[in-house]
């Protein structure tokens, strides 16, 4: 909503820097988002006020030597007159018209030194005025245009008005059009035009709960309301005095819950002129092209008081109505379409009509969607039947906002009226905006105002009544304040209050729709006195009991463990699509299991919920090989499997891990050139189950998703708890890893789900030993089929008490060792708690070792 | 005999000084007091002696060795030290090299920007309670005071899903009923971390997925000018201890009364930059007291209870602290980008 300050002026007396009463206002609610100035410090071109005055026209001659070229004389405030060189053709009518200061005639004058914007070139040029003779006549000084003063771009005449045209005439009062604080009388020539003209104009943003803001008055009653002053609203006087409306117009509402109110009023002999200039002006300081009077009043009525209105040709109706029921009144209906019913509005577009969009019509078929856009059958053209005037049905009707809402978005049209429509106008502001234009039609427009008033409002809403207790208020505010502390406040806003003694008892005004009960109340309340004048207090409510958080405390502990291990974290996109996912499973049957799938995707390949999270950080990983050497990657977070019944998907943590490219991170003292291998990643998931405190055993399996060979399931207990391996290159190519040929490309996938609740909260630790412990190197001869972890295990429960480590140092095969064989050479460690070992001891132990893993493994000691 | 000893001692005592460096003392003892040096060998001359002749030639010949000893000990010591001393010489380093890179990892810098909001808002007893990204519309928007075809409900734009009434969290708010209807009776104090989703155009400024984290305290004794308090304190805790807070009403159909906070701009100190627009004032987060038919749908009585709510945006934090332009970096997941956090 954009706002004049010089408009707001008509309804409420301030002085306030702008800067002020944009903060205000922002404070209060209605976020002031920019402040564009016009002529005033501050604007892109500031109006000299020494250089660039108001003028008076004396007298226009026709210059001796230039067809195309006036002479006007013009009277600036000075002790002598300026006379221009122009060739303005707005001023060629009053050549040789003698001395024309009866007239009133006014214009701007820039003087040598101002600086303007160039009319003659395109866009905003400035440019410095300097003297230079024109045809042989000395000229210093200029009367400009728009576009020369950075108003609009209208640069075909000079601006050149009567003092009344810049004079708001539309209210009872006559205010100035600015009214700076020293008071100007914009007649006096040798104002400066920043007095007169020169305004600043904010930009308000519209929440859902300040529908009230979206016109003028509405934006006038808050500032008064937050400094303090008295609010004047317009007047709905009106003066009646043409032929009886009865008989003429009559008007049925088919839905009153879909338009609760309709009226209508008849203007006759209305003058298809432009509007007057101070009109013009505003409209266009808030964006609006001036088109002629009757538009004109009809969008200023909107914006200043904030009921949309529209305005059928009379005469094209009475028309229709000669057929319908010749000698019978216009029948306005306003109904929801037949199937099938089309409507061509003012723009031309012709829309398809969905069950709900409520119309208006007569009987001979439509004329506008109702509190949207008008027809293009009944527009009012200029000079339509080449007749001077226009008769004007005028109508002001209230619509149901939702319906609006749905209606406008349905048929995509976006109108100003839609726009305060769909936020909700009370139905009485329907008889005010009614008044007000019909008032205007007649003072600017010469209309004729029929007398009596075509008004359908069967069901006036009830007036919203709040009780207002006092400790409720204090309770949530924090505020002390008394009743009628409150009360004056709430007034302000234009509540009606009745202090009950124990309560208020408040009305909320019409304009309020937002009010429901005392809560809304305290917010007005909260607003008015100030959100920064409220104390900042610590909470001295209760602490609640303290609950413990395990499952967040340990994802927490796995982000750090992985940190800490030389993984990276990411955090990718959750809405991915099928086919992204089963890039992970090539050659083999997709994921049948159903998606959480958007009906309104962003985008046709992210379309469901992620079913894996492995898929994420292989396009994460995907997108670092293009410059990344080392890339070693995790991320914790939902998948989203859709249950068997019940409406909501699981939503299950997983871990992802995947590593590829240098072990070490690039450095000229660099380690080693070694690519990162199955072992680089077991290495990583032993030292983090480690951390964990968590028991988990490798089993050799195959997946599509990895190489075969080289993937291993993860079993803590029974239960698998995830994958890991070396992935399938058809996984790698489906990513498009840019990796080197046979690089591997490490990856795991864990359940946290699972994994999380095995974390133990308490475990043993190992006393130190004192005694010293006895080292023996052990080389085992297997079969090549027997897991590693099987010896090592073996080791383990074959070793007793004494046995306190195991620590696989070689594994050979090959040409030394019978086929089929392998060697597995083993650091062991003996260690007694209370005494130092013997040889004897330790043989000993050996001996038992070998005996029991002969008998399990049929392993033999390595000769 | 005497003289042949006092000849050797003068030999050697010349050839110590003679000897320079840590090998050729050594080679100087060995061929001096070793078990073939020379003066080692005059102790075989004691048996050719008389018996009166022995003691002065024996007392003199163990005061030579002893002399060479010490001497040779001085003189070995300080040849040591000079070894040590080039040692450490030769072995200097340009202490300015870049050193060798450890292999590491970090968390994400949404996961380091929820740590410290769960640190700072946990010191003041708001525990972490997470709820689902698909949520029903009714958690989402209706028990939020959000009817269909409301106005609000075009400030987010929401994903739905093929399921009818479900769709993708549009705020973290969404957790606000499941928290209340957990903890009635109890009061509560809980942050509601997590990934929101809204349909908007990805741009430099917006995306369609983010995290937010809502605030949310409820109890008998809760008050607008608590939420300021909190929240100042919050901001002071976040932002630096000199940060200036400032309310403004604003609408949130699930608060009332409601309010934007800012703080003052860190960058520039309030004075004004292009990070604060020139109004010395940073958009933080939306907060408001709880809604009554907000706190009714989550089982508190709106006459007895008053609770107060605010929606943060982790990735507005970072942007701010660090100097972000661009949002979509954040699940871009370049390394080059999270590496420097
Ligand atoms: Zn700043």
């Amino acid at each position: 909503m954009r706002v004049p300050l010089s408009w707001l002026r008509d309804y409420v007396d301030f002085d306030l820097p702008i800067d002020e009463v944009a903060e205000l206002l922002t404070n209060g609610g209605l976020e002031v988002e920019s402040i564009t100035a016009v002529g005033l410090p501050g604007a892109e071109l500031e109006w000299d006020r020494e250089r660039i005055v108001l003028g008076r026209l004396l007298r226009v001659e026709q210059h001796p030597d230039a067809d195309r070229l006036v002479l006007a004389t013009v009277d600036y405030g000075a002790a002598e007159t300026k006379t221009v060189v122009t060739g303005a053709p707005n001023l060629f009518p009053y050549i040789g018209r003698g001395d024309l200061s009866a007239e009133g005639l006014f214009s701007p004058l820039a003087l040598e030194g101002a600086t303007l914007y160039d009319g003659h070139k395109d866009g905003r040029v400035k440019a410095k005025l300097k003297g230079r003779p024109l045809r042989g006549i000395y000229n210093d000084a200029m009367l400009c245009s728009e576009k020369e003063l950075g108003i609009s771009d209208e640069h075909e005449g000079i601006i050149l008005v009567t003092s009344d045209e810049l004079r708001v005439t539309s209210s009872d009062r006559s205010s100035p059009v600015a009214r700076h604080p020293s008071l100007v009388t914009p007649d006096l020539p040798g104002t400066p035009l920043a007095d007169v003209l020169g305004d600043a104009v904010l930009e308000i943003a519209i929440l859902p709960n300040t529908a009230r803001a979206t016109s003028i008055i509405g934006v006038a009653r808050e500032l008064a309301a937050l400094i303090g002053a008295e609010f004047r609203p317009p007047s709905y006087d009106v003066v009646m005095d043409g032929p009886s409306i009865d008989g003429r117009v009559t008007l049925s509402t088919e839905n009153p819950e879909l338009n609760p109110r309709f009226v209508a009023m008849v203007i006759e002999g209305v003058r298809q002129t432009p509007s007057p200039y101070w009109m013009q002006y505003r409209l266009r300081l808030v964006g609006q092209r001036p088109i002629n009077v009757v538009v004109d009043i009809s969008n200023y009525v909107m914006l200043e008081v904030g009921q949309p209105n529209h305005t059928f040709d009379y005469d094209v109706l009475r028309r229709r109505a000669d057929v319908y029921a010749p000698g019978d009144p216009i029948h306005i209906v306003t109904r929801l379409p037949h199937p099938g019913e089309t409507l061509t509005t003012l723009d031309g577009a012709t829309h398809k009509l969905e069950p709900y969009n409520i119309l208006v019509t007569d009987p001979a078929g439509n004329l506008s969607v109702g509190g949207i856009m008008g027809g293009l059958e009944s527009e009012i053209t200029d000079g339509t039947s080449g007749a001077a005037t226009t008769n004007v049905l005028l109508e002001a009707a209230a619509w149901d906002f939702i319906n609006i809402r749905r209606s406008a978005n349905a048929l995509d049209i976006h109108t100003e009226a839609a726009y305060r429509f769909s936020r909700g106008v009370h139905p009485s502001l329907a008889m005010l905006g009614a008044r007000r234009a019909a008032e205007l039609l007649r003072q600017l427009a010469g209309g004729t105002v029929a007398q009596g008033i075509v008004d359908n409002y069967p069901r006036p809403p009830e007036p919203v009544v709040v009780d207002l207790d006092p400790v409720y208020a204090r309770k949530l505010s924090g505020l002390d304040l008394s009743l009628d502390q409150m009360g004056e406040m709430l007034a302000r806003l234009g509540f009606t209050v009745e202090n009950q003694g124990d309560r208020l008892r408040v009305v909320a005004p019409d304009h309020r729709m937002d009010i429901e009960g005392p809560h809304d109340l305290v917010e007005e309340i909260c607003r008015i006195y100030g959100y920064d004048r409220i104390p900042s207090t610590r909470l001295a409510d209760t602490l609640p009991p303290q609950r413990s958080n395990v499952k967040l405390e340990r994802e927490e502990r796995v982000r750090d463990t992985l940190v800490r291990l030389g993984l990276q974290e990411v955090w990718s996109y959750r809405i991915t699509s099928a086919a992204r996912e089963a890039r992970l499973l090539p050659g083999a049957p997709p994921d049948d299991r159903p998606y959480v799938t958007l009906s309104n995707p962003p985008a046709p390949d992210r379309n469901v919920m992620r079913h894996t999270i492995l898929s994420s950080v292989m396009e994460a990983a995907s997108n670092n090989t293009r410059h990344a050497e080392r890339v070693a990657l995790f991320e914790i977070g939902e998948v989203y499997i859709s249950g068997e019944d019940g409406l909501l998907p699981d939503e299950l943590t997983r871990l992802a891990m995947v590593m590829t490219g240098k072990r070490d991170p690039r450095s000229w003292a660099a380690g080693s050139e070694a690519k990162f291998d199955f072992l680089d990643l077991k290495g990583v998931l032993d030292a983090f189950f480690a951390d964990l405190h968590v028991e988990i055993a490798y089993e050799a399996t195959s997946h599509p998703t990895y190489r075969p060979g080289r993937t291993a399931r993860l079993l803590a207990g029974e239960r698998q708890i995830g994958l890991m391996g070396e992935l399938h290159p058809g996984v790698v190519k489906g990513f498009e890893l840019r990796v080197d040929r046979d690089q591997p490309v490490l990856a795991a996938d864990l359940d946290l789900e699972a994994l999380l609740p095995l974390i133990p909260n308490f475990y043993r630790y190992d006393s130190l030993l004192t005694y010293p412990p006895v080292r023996e190197d052990l080389a085992l001869v297997v079969d090549v089929g027997v897991p590693a972890a099987a010896v090592e295990s073996a080791l383990r429960q074959s070793g007793g008490v004494l046995l306190r480590d195991v620590t696989l140092f070689d594994v050979y095969e090959g040409s030394q060792l019978p086929p089929g064989k392998k060697s597995l050479a083993y650091h062991l460690t003996f260690q007694a708690p209370n005494r130092t070992l013997t040889d004897e001891d330790v043989s000993k132990q050996r001996g038992r070792l070998l005996r029991l893993l002969e008998q399990q493994l049929g392993a033999k000691l390595r000769e | 005999m005497l003289e042949e000893l006092e000849n050797k001692y003068k030999e050697a005592t010349d050839a110590l000084d003679a000897a320079e460096g840590r090998a050729a003392l050594e080679a100087w003892y060995r061929d001096t007091l070793g078990k073939k040096g020379g003066i080692y060998l005059l102790t075989r001359n004691l048996g050719a002696l008389s018996a009166e002749e022995r003691p002065a030639y024996g007392r003199r010949l163990n005061e030579v060795k002893a002399g060479l000893e010490a001497a040779y000990g001085e003189k070995l010591a300080l040849a040591e030290d000079a070894e040590l001393q080039a040692q450490i010489a030769a072995g200097a380093l340009d202490v300015t090299l870049p050193g060798r890179k450890p292999a590491e990892g970090r968390v994400h810098i949404i996961t380091r920007t929820l740590r410290d909001l769960y640190r700072v808002f946990g010191d003041m007893g708001f525990q972490v309670y997470r709820t689902r990204d698909v949520e029903t519309d009714e958690m989402n928007f209706e028990l939020l005071n959000f009817p269909p075809h409301h106005p609000a409900r075009e400030m987010q734009d929401s994903f739905y899903t093929t399921d009818e009434g479900v769709i993708l969290r549009t705020h973290t708010s969404a957790g606000q009923i499941r928290a209340m209807r957990d903890y009635y009776p109890e009061p509560i104090r809980v942050v509601l971390p997590g990934m929101c989703y809204r349909n908007e155009q990805v741009t430099a400024r917006s995306e369609m997925q983010f995290t937010q984290l809502e605030l949310l305290a409820v109890g008998d004794n809760i008050t607008f000018a608590d939420l300021k308090g909190t929240l100042t304190e919050f901001a002071r805790r976040m932002f630096g201890a000199d940060r200036q807070t400032r309310f403004r009403a604003s609408y949130f159909p699930f608060t009332e009364p409601s309010a934007e906070m800012d703080i003052s701009c860190f960058l520039c100190n309030g004075k004004g930059c292009n990070i604060c627009k020139y109004t010395g004032w940073l958009e933080i987060l939306g907060c408001g007291m709880v809604h009554p038919t907000v706190l009714r749908n989550g089982g508190y009585d709106p006459q007895k209870y008053f609770g107060f709510a605010a929606g943060l945006g982790p990735e507005r934090i970072a942007m701010l602290k660090y100097g972000i332009d661009d949002i979509r970096q954040f699940w871009a997941n370049d390394l080059r980008f999270l590496e420097q956090f």
